[in-house]
């Protein structure tokens, strides 16, 4: 029997969920103690006596003993969850009500409770997406620290202040609240900010990038289930990271270095992703809003439908590009509205767009500004301006990756490219 | 061949440690299980041995004195068994440095067991 895997992270999530539905979210320390246990007896037992038939199930059973076990025990010194007190009181009620926290259903609608519970306004948004990646997908402050490039006792710190704030709220978000479109925004941000974070984030590593990347859209889908939380700006953000996460494969190439989307090898896009991405930007396009999410996921499938560079729409992606700095200007938007620019009038247009950007000082410590400036500039002719560029953009790379890629294109200057290189970025910010 | 018993100890603290994230604890265990596999292939694996609770009690003395224990705190509690077939002693504490263990500052004692038919 092999374990499918990261099982334990997943069942991580599913355990705290249905653990904080009988506890309570104000006893998440405890929720989070059975769910260790359970793990540590997993562990021990299975790598002696082999892993059980269902896995998942053996996990569950675990908890659930440990759970009345608890509750039994402390049942006078200590409040559960306020929606289940009398319940839990009695024999009669006790052991089915366990049961029901950990059906199918009730475990995906707590999941999706905490998951707006993570994105309370009053958190950050970097807490929200450290709350959301610790609790509901499993990862340790260690490799939260790892793919966010900070130390992992700041990521404690971050982690333990968001906890601190769910447990100080008493019970989990309730998805009929007045405030709920307020929030169901936050969350949307959360999962996006999430998935740009695998997609281009700073972490150099490719395995936990495209973790983040798979994370975001599983917890994308999990909205998409609930009718309450369905709508079409999540089926446009769904839409756009399937067709983001498509160019996975294609995005590194065998040394591990970035390729940026012009030079990819597009036969090794994920058809599926491809497929199921243009699907739900179908289905998001039923409604009358037209959000950024929209937006972004169309661009991303006019790149996804062309079979090359040159045969890519790049009027109807100026457009997109247009259409989204109506929506949701910013600096980053304005850099790759230049970059299509500069594919479809040239790049004198592009050099131009590009230095019109209005708040473009905000991009000054931005390496792909100035790797765009290289790229136009190398494409007029001016191979010494672009090497500046390029050297500057080297200078401001957050990472390996994006050095070694800055550091190449500095080498390659003598090989004029057929067309720009530049890494036109998902994000809207910078 | 002769068999000998592995007595895996670990302090409490470092089988929390070796545990860390779910994702971690996953590639320990399946460490361990490619470990044990691979004895069973070149049959060396005669009893894969039994996991051990954490808790219990110790009965001592004339007095038959009861108490609780072995202690969580305790440096290298035995945390389970297993009996492998190998030549000789070198053998079994040569096969013994495979394991998992050492990554979390366990360790495993080899004792061989008396051969009954002398």
């Amino acid at each position: 029997m092999e374990l499918s895997e990261h099982l334990f992270r997943r069942e991580s999530g599913r355990l705290v969920a249905a653990l904080t539905r009988i506890f309570g979210v104000h006893n998440l320390v405890l929720v989070e103690d059975v769910v260790q246990d359970a793990f540590c007896r997993a562990l021990e037992v299975w790598k002696v006596r082999g892993i059980p038939d269902n896995p998942a199930a053996w996990l569950m059973s675990v908890a659930k003993h440990r759970a009345l076990d608890i509750i039994r025990r402390e049942r006078t010194a200590r409040t559960f969850a306020p929606e289940l007190a009398r319940v839990l009181e009695s024999e009669w009620t006790l052991a089915p009500a366990v049961e029901e926290a950990f059906a199918g259903s009730t475990i995906r609608d707590e999941q999706l409770r905490m998951m707006f519970s993570c994105c309370d306004p009053r958190l950050s948004e970097e807490v929200q997406v450290a709350l959301v990646l610790n609790i509901l997908c499993g990862f340790g402050a260690p490799e939260i620290a790892g793919a966010f490039l900070v130390s992992r006792a700041a990521m404690e710190k971050r982690i333990a202040r968001g906890k601190k704030a769910l447990a100080a709220s008493k019970r989990l978000f309730d998805l009929s609240d007045a405030e709920f479109a307020a929030r169901f925004s936050a969350v949307r941000r959360a999962l996006y900010l999430l998935f740009n974070e695998g997609y281009h984030g700073s972490s150099a590593e490719g395995a936990v990038r495209s973790e983040l990347c798979g994370e975001a859209i599983r917890l994308t889908m999990l909205l998409l289930e609930s009718p309450q939380a369905r709508s079409p700006e999540t089926e446009a953000l769904a839409a756009l990271m399937h067709l983001h996460a498509a160019r996975l494969p294609a995005r590194l190439d065998a040394a591990g270095d970035l390729n940026p989307l012009l030079d990819q090898d597009r036969s090794r896009w994920d058809a599926q992703l491809v497929a199921q991405g243009l699907a739900l930007l179908d289905r998001s396009a039923e409604g009358p809003v037209v959000s950024a999410f929209h937006v972004e996921a169309a661009i991303a499938a006019v790149h996804a439908t062309a079979c090359s560079v040159d045969e890519t729409n790049w009027t109807a992606i100026v457009d997109l590009y247009d259409r989204l700095m109506a929506i949701a200007p910013s600096p980053i938007v304005g850099l790759n509205r230049a970059i299509a620019i500069g594919q479809r009038d040239g790049p004198k247009c592009g050099l131009a767009a590009l230095r019109a950007i209005a708040d473009r000082e905000r991009l000054q410590h931005y390496p792909f500004y100035a790797a765009a400036l290289g790229e136009l500039e190398l494409r007029c002719g001016n191979v010494t301006t672009a090497r500046d560029h390029f050297s500057t953009a080297a200078t401001l790379a957050r990472n390996d990756a994006e050095r070694r890629f800055l550091e190449k294109r500095i080498r390659d200057l003598t090989l004029p490219p057929h067309s720009s290189r530049i890494q036109p970025q998902g994000g809207t910010r910078p | 061949m002769s068999q000998f018993l592995y007595l895996y100890r670990m302090a409490d603290a470092a089988r929390q440690e070796a545990m860390g994230t779910p994702e971690r604890a996953q590639q320990n265990m399946q460490r361990w299980m490619a470990w044990m596999n691979e004895l069973d292939r070149q049959g060396h694996l005669k009893d894969r041995g039994q996991p051990l609770e954490r808790t219990g009690k110790v009965v001592r003395g004339q007095q038959k004195t009861v108490t609780d224990g072995p202690f969580t705190e305790a440096k290298d509690l035995i945390g389970g068994f297993t009996v492998v077939e190998a030549r000789d002693i070198d053998q079994a504490v040569e096969l013994s440095r495979g394991c998992p263990i050492f990554e979390g500052g366990g360790s495993v004692e080899v004792r061989p067991i008396m051969k009954m038919d002398m």
